[in-house]
């Protein structure tokens, strides 16, 4: 069973003074999100990223199509007892104390008293906030926040979670602890859904990526996939200021930085490289082999898209 | 049907049941409370209480006052009821909030004064009220034409009235029916004219329906009074001629050269008793009469009321 | 019947507990109260009438006020705080959320009434120094406010579903003070003609009873009350709320949260 089918979801909005005018915020989406997988849905801003989950998550109504959510269709609500959400930027009820807040939560979610209780304390540990539950939440910094919109997301146990820009906002530290958090639940069999912008992010934790682009789905795939070595480049690293004659020849491109030096050559070249060095007696430090990054595949797809839209109108 | 399917039929069903039993409710309230809104009025001390707490908006909370004392009085009039407690207090609470509130004078005038069941039976108050509105108008001419009207018809205190029309002639644009009613008034107060004057003009100038059918009852009235005085001189005149009453109207007519069969204002002819008198068919459709009436007749304690005035 | 609703009610009238205006506006309402004792003192004779006038109307008003001010952001500030994501998202209904947003309301006016009322007849004790039968009317009084204030805060919640809170406040005062001239409008609407008739008549009849409901001037001058309209207040009370809300929850169920 595929956590999340995503079968024509469509948004389009009425602007205008007289609401006449159309505006499409998401075209019809086809999607399929397996279970157990940490899934990226990348995208600029303004891409329809927001109202996809919205409208996953009930919030919104789509103007046409349908999802299946875990098997069911998506405005069943008692899909809703199995997936947690955590919007971007959350802002919770003020004048409750973390400790409140996910107690309530959990009595929403028809989480049973006493497990309730055990459940509540659990997250707080889990999420680095034991010590401020008893304090209230307009007093909490927004990395503070973050955990705590973490911590309402699981707490009632849901195989998927839902995460929009869940890095947004956050100290590297922050960004860290979000990261290691989400691979934490892939190893607790739970699947990831989480919307961004920032690739390197998704890069390091997706098993699979979709860009969507101005309401438009640009492209899906595993990440292993998108980015293969299709250059068939590597990247040495070595210590020093020296750069051996040999590696010019060899159509090294050479950057000195402080105390290193790094070459970009031909995978084939690899081998020649290393020799030189040895030769030289230079410290190697490392040997990368080059990946189209993900970035770049990304601005491919958003650059054609660009010169579709183009060649459309 | 889905979840939310479900939930839209079942509010719009709730939302459907309960506007029904809301309005049927209200209707219940009403009649429980048949004069609410007049009620207060007479928990009311004193009128300068209300325009205190009206915040200033002195004239809306009038029309409003207004509007209700004319529903009472309507109400009531339509009820045959033979009370209007709550009209002087109304009628002070709305010149207090407004005094240049003109109707609620008039109206005064022509139902505040006269007994029960055609007003209120207050005279007195009613005299207080146009006294107010005069200190508050000193430019309102018509406001001593009501006065004197009061101390005309009710009090009959002719001299009284003189004065006061001859203090309304003084004010500058009055009407010069002023200057003959003094006159009239000091002359010839209770004659039958002056009245006829007096009520036409009334129903002249005045727009509320209720002043005008009131005024137009009165005319039938003096219409009644001087056809039965005619017609009554006649039988004498006949009898000190023949002898003998007049076996019927044709006769008298005949005898006495009247133009015709004498009819009422409703176009019924008067009738000849065995003995002599002359009376008006059904008393019941007049209001005011002092003649034309059975001996022993007593008007109907709900007096009908029916509208001349188109 | 799932507990959520209650859920939701208990946090609604928590979060009512700990927004300080609630306590300005509560303070004010008894500091008026305790002002009702020197206005009669100054007024001879009718201490008991100034007491239970003054108090019953402060209790009213401020009540009013309250379920207003609160009311209109029931809705409308969670939208606009985005607190209601995380909440929706969760196996709630729409209309339980309307539901318990009400009840919570409601009960935080319940609550604070009879604070409020507690002030009243203290007051009305100092001033008569004994309670006598006709105070019970008092009572009714206040229960007839409670059923206002039901009334209230369900036409807040229901312009806080669609509209922002100052339009919201703004519509839900107006209904209040038409409301209190209920009877008057249906008079009214009596004597048009035509279309007019029509229109005067659906709004008069849509429009709130709060006339009926406010039996203060009757009860400080004693004055009995049928208790027939105790039981029709109590029903209409009951339907125009479940007619309100009802109204609510449809225009939530469809609502597009931005």
């Amino acid at each position: 069973m595929s956590a999340i089918e995503i079968l024509g979801l469509e948004k389009t909005y009425m602007v205008g003074f007289w609401r006449k005018r159309p505006k499409s915020a998401l075209r019809p989406l086809h999607l399929t999100i397996e279970e157990g997988e940490i899934f990226g849905f990348l995208g600029p801003n303004g891409a329809g990223k927001t109202t996809t989950l919205k409208m996953l998550m009930g919030l919104v109504f789509p103007t046409a199509g349908t999802a299946r959510i875990l098997g069911r269709e998506w405005t069943d609500p008692e899909v809703k007892a199995q997936i947690g959400f955590l919007p971007e930027q959350p802002y919770f009820y003020d004048y409750l104390t973390a400790h409140e807040l996910l107690d309530y939560y959990g009595q929403i979610s028809g989480v049973p008293g006493k497990d309730r209780k055990r459940r509540v304390e659990e997250m707080l540990q889990r999420v680095g906030l034991t010590e401020v539950k008893g304090m209230q939440l307009r007093k909490f910094s927004k990395g503070m926040l973050q955990r705590v919109g973490i911590a309402q997301a699981i707490l009632h146990n849901p195989k998927l979670v839902f995460f929009d820009e869940p890095m947004s906002g956050l100290d590297p530290l922050g960004r860290r602890e979000v990261r290691d958090l989400i691979e934490q639940l892939k190893q607790e069999g739970r699947t990831v859904f989480f919307s961004t912008h920032i690739l390197s992010d998704a890069e390091a934790l997706c098993d699979r990526v979709a860009i969507i682009h101005k309401g438009e789905l640009r492209g899906v795939g595993a990440v292993a996939d998108l980015t293969s070595t299709v250059q068939g480049k590597v990247e040495v690293i070595w210590q020093g200021r020296q750069i051996p004659a040999s590696m010019k020849v060899l159509g090294a491109e050479c950057h000195v930085t402080g105390d290193t030096v790094r070459a970009i050559l031909p995978e084939n070249q690899q081998d020649t490289a290393i020799d030189a060095l040895r030769r030289e007696r230079i410290r190697l430090i490392a040997i990368t082999p080059l990946r189209t990054s993900l970035e770049a595949y990304f601005v491919e797809k958003l650059q054609h898209s660009q010169t579709t839209v183009g060649k459309r109108s | 049907m889905t979840a939310a399917q479900r939930t839209t039929v079942i509010a719009s069903a709730c939302l459907a049941i309960s506007t029904l039993a809301c309005i049927l409710l209200l209707r219940h309230i009403d009649e429980i409370r048949p004069q609410a809104t007049v009620d207060d009025a007479l928990f009311v001390n004193s009128p300068k209480m209300i325009r205190r707490t009206s915040l200033g908006f002195d004239g809306m909370m009038a029309c409003i006052y207004w509007t209700r004392t004319v529903q009472y009085f309507g109400e009531r009039h339509f009820n045959r009821e033979l009370t209007y407690n709550e009209l002087a207090p109304l009628l002070e609470i709305t010149t207090t909030l407004d005094p240049q509130l003109f109707p609620a004078y008039q109206f005064g005038a022509s139902f505040l004064a006269p007994a029960p069941p055609n007003g209120a039976g207050e005279p007195d108050r009613a005299i207080e009220l146009m006294k107010y509105g005069i200190q508050h108008n000193p430019n309102n001419w018509q406001l001593y034409y009501n006065l004197g009207f009061i101390y005309y018809t009710e009090l009959k205190d002719y001299k009284k009235a003189s004065e006061v029309f001859e203090q309304g002639v003084e004010v500058p644009g009055a009407n010069p029916l002023l200057k003959v009613l003094a006159a009239k008034m000091a002359g010839h107060a209770g004659d039958r004219a002056t009245a006829r004057l007096l009520w036409s003009d009334t129903y002249e100038t005045n727009h509320d329906s209720y002043v005008r059918q009131n005024a137009v009852e009165h005319l039938r009235a003096i219409q009644v009074d001087e056809d039965v005085t005619n017609l009554q001189s006649a039988v004498t005149r006949f009898g000190e001629r023949t002898g003998r009453l007049p076996a019927s109207m044709s006769e008298l007519a005949a005898a006495e050269h009247l133009p015709r069969i004498a009819v009422d204002p409703d176009g019924r002819p008067y009738k000849l008793t065995p003995e002599g008198r002359i009376e008006v068919q059904n008393p019941d459709d007049f209001n005011f009469l002092t003649k034309g009436m059975p001996p022993g007749y007593k008007p109907p304690a709900l007096p009908k009321f029916h509208d001349h005035t188109r | 019947m799932s507990p959520r609703m209650l859920y939701i009610a208990f946090n609604t009238f928590r979060e009512a507990v700990r927004d300080r205006v609630l306590y300005n506006l509560i303070a004010f309402a008894l500091l008026l109260s305790g002002a009702a004792i020197f206005v009669g003192q100054i007024s001879i004779h009718i201490e008991r009438l100034v007491v239970v006038n003054l108090g019953l109307t402060a209790v009213s008003l401020f009540g009013i006020v309250i379920a207003i001010f609160i009311g209109i952001g029931l809705v409308s500030k969670e939208i606009e705080k985005r607190t209601l994501y995380t909440v929706l998202s969760r196996p709630v209904r729409r209309w339980e959320f309307i539901v318990g947003k009400f009840l919570g309301l409601a009960g935080t006016l319940i609550v604070n009434t009879f604070f409020m009322a507690i002030g009243v007849f203290g007051a009305l004790l100092y001033v008569a120094h004994k309670f006598s039968a006709p105070d019970a009317l008092i009572l009714v009084a206040l229960y007839f406010i409670i059923l206002e204030f039901l009334i209230i805060c369900s036409l807040a919640l229901l312009f806080s579903s669609f509209s922002s809170p100052l339009l919201s406040a703004v519509f839900a005062f107006s209904l209040f003070v038409i409301g209190s001239f209920a009877d008057d409008l249906r008079g009214f609407a009596a004597l048009t003609h035509g279309a007019t008739r029509w229109l005067a008549t659906a709004a008069a009849y849509l429009v709130p009873n709060f006339s009926a409901l406010n039996v203060i001037s009757a009860v400080a001058h004693q004055q009995p009350l049928r208790s027939q309209l105790i039981l029709q207040n109590t029903l209409y009370a009951l339907f125009y709320t479940a007619m309100v809300l009802s109204a609510a929850v449809l225009i939530f169920e469809r609502r597009n949260l931005k």
